[in-house]
């Protein structure tokens, strides 16, 4: 277990590192903007729409005192996707989506020897695959979560009005009611804290992978698994820190 | 000019290479051959640096490579071209973009220079209108031509082929052959094959290091390979039908 946490801030060490070539750098980076980002939008989408739709209509249901204004409907919506639907669900889908697809893609380079193959050009195979990757990761994330917020925002208005449990107005005065804009900075830390969680340690099990096409396999599901759980475990330790 | 000065390594306490020492000249295709598990692999990869031999070094035209940092490395890794087993070439690009990397990664060239600068190097190898083409779209025969490509773009001093017509036909094996071996004079690089293939042996083999069980046992060129009188060497060279004939006439 330490030997594998120092392996891996060894192999951070060499991925940190400026790049050979900014320009080379450059296209790598715009490459996994579209592989690791935009390609992400649909599910993102989807699964974000459907989640707000379920938040606002249970928050409806549940709310049976006459006591408590049916506002509270489009606040609780709110607060759940800015606090922890879209940082943590969104990642941990994404650390499904992106987390296997590098490591599988790295691994398979490992196993194939191009990543010998740059190394003995002289370039850093570790710099020069993974470090695109977290970048990428990290400037995308955050605006794929902004995104996923709107839009569950939006799924909650749009099933209350279709269920007619809430009116129009009610939801959108109850999503602008005790709004407190740092809930958005912490959603925008937990995402970055995700993102270079899921870049990193998938970027790790592929470059550190060694075997064959089996291997390659085995490592893009721990890699899934690996993240999600760090996700989990520090999801606690960020809400702790940053909202208590 | 390298120099190989007394190389040893083992893995898991199991010597693969004892005590190694020899030279590979300039100019000339020198070929380490060997049966299967004698080592070759291993030799090469300490050659570029992706092994660390245990005692010993190598230097590269008198600098000491295998004592140099990562770092250091690197300087004369960008006068290396090295040709893995299976082509290691990049899947995720294309022909134009696999041979033009090292030129992206350390020339300042501009696109039109690179642009040629490829073209030469696929006709080289007699590969034309592939450029687009990807590495999962080219045979075998046609990925070894790309891989050789890649390797002499960037002008190499030095030359490392790892078994470079395996899994080829005859044919094409020797066209592969011919090529290293031409390329190698051209440009007056030095040339390490490793090959278990007769064949080439006796094709390119201007320099011919034979390994047994991690010892080099036998050194000689392609004519005095032929009237060797050491039973280990006599009985890799004449393990196939074609070279038994050849010794009876
Ligand atoms: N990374 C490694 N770990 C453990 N043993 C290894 C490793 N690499 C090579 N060996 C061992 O070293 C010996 C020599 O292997 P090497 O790959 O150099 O053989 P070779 O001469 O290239 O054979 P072939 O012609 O089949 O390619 C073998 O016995 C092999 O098991
Ligand atoms: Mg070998």
């Amino acid at each position: 277990m330490l030997k594998l946490l120092g392996e891996y801030l060894l192999l951070m060490y060499e991925t940190f590192k400026k790049p050979d070539k900014w320009s080379v750098f450059k296209r790598q980076l715009m490459i996994e903007f579209i592989g690791l980002g935009v390609d992400s939008f649909g599910i993102v989408a989807i699964i974000s729409v459907f989640s707000g739709a379920i938040v606002a209509i249970q928050t409806a249901y549940n709310i049976d005192s006459p006591l408590i204004p049916l506002t509270m409907v489009g606040f609780t919506t709110r607060q759940m996707m800015i606090l922890e639907f879209s940082p943590t669900i969104i990642s941990l889908i994404l650390a499904g989506k992106a987390g296997s697809r590098i490591a599988s893609e790295i691994g398979t380079m490992r196993v194939t020897q191009q990543i010998d193959a740059l190394r003995v050009m002289g370039v850093n195979p570790a710099n020069y695959l993974i470090l695109p990757k977290i970048t990428a990761s990290m400037l995308f994330n955050p605006v794929l979560i902004i995104f996923s917020i709107v839009l569950g925002i939006s799924g909650g208005w749009f099933a209350c009005i279709i269920t007619n449990l809430v009116t129009s107005a009610d939801y959108i005065e109850g999503i602008q009611g005790w709004f407190e804009p740092f809930t958005v900075t912490y959603a925008i830390i937990k995402t970055l804290v995700f993102a270079l969680i899921i870049s990193s340690v998938s970027g790790f099990l592929g470059y550190t992978l060694e075997g064959g096409s089996v291997e390659v396999g085995r490592a893009s599901t721990k890699a899934v698994v690996y993240s999600s759980i760090l996700i989990i475990f520090f999801d606690l330790i960020l809400t702790q820190m940053l909202l208590v | 000019m390298i120099e190989v000065n007394n190389i040893s390594k083992s893995f898991n306490n199991k010597l693969v290479l004892n005590n190694i020492r020899t030279v590979f000249e300039k100019g000339k295709t020198n070929l380490i051959i060997g049966q299967s598990g004698s080592g070759k692999t291993v030799l090469m990869k300490c050659c570029i640096g992706l092994e660390m031999p245990e005692t010993g070094v190598i230097n590269f035209d008198s600098r000491p490579f295998s004592t140099f940092s990562e770092k250091k490395k690197t300087d004369i890794r960008k006068e290396m071209g090295v040709l893995f087993q299976g082509g290691a070439l990049f899947d995720s690009f294309n022909v134009e973009q696999n041979v033009m990397f090292p030129l992206n990664m350390f020339t300042d060239k501009s696109m039109e220079e690179k642009h040629d600068r490829v073209n030469f190097c696929l006709k080289r190898v007699n590969l034309e209108n592939v450029n687009k083409l990807f590495p999962s779209e080219l045979s075998g025969g046609m990925m070894k031509r790309v891989a050789i490509a890649r390797a002499i773009s960037n002008n190499p001093s030095y030359l490392f082929c790892d078994e470079p017509n395996s899994g080829l036909d005859p044919k094409t094996a020797e066209v592969i052959d011919a090529l290293i071996s031409e390329i190698t004079e051209e440009y007056n690089i030095t040339t390490v094959v490793n090959t278990h293939d007769m064949n080439s042996v006796l094709q390119i083999g201007q320099k011919i290091s034979f390994l047994y069980q991690g010892q080099l046992w036998w050194e000689g060129d392609k004519t005095s390979i032929l009237e060797t009188d050491n039973p280990e060497l006599q009985d890799f060279v004449f393990s196939t039908e074609l070279t038994r004939r050849l010794k009876k006439n």
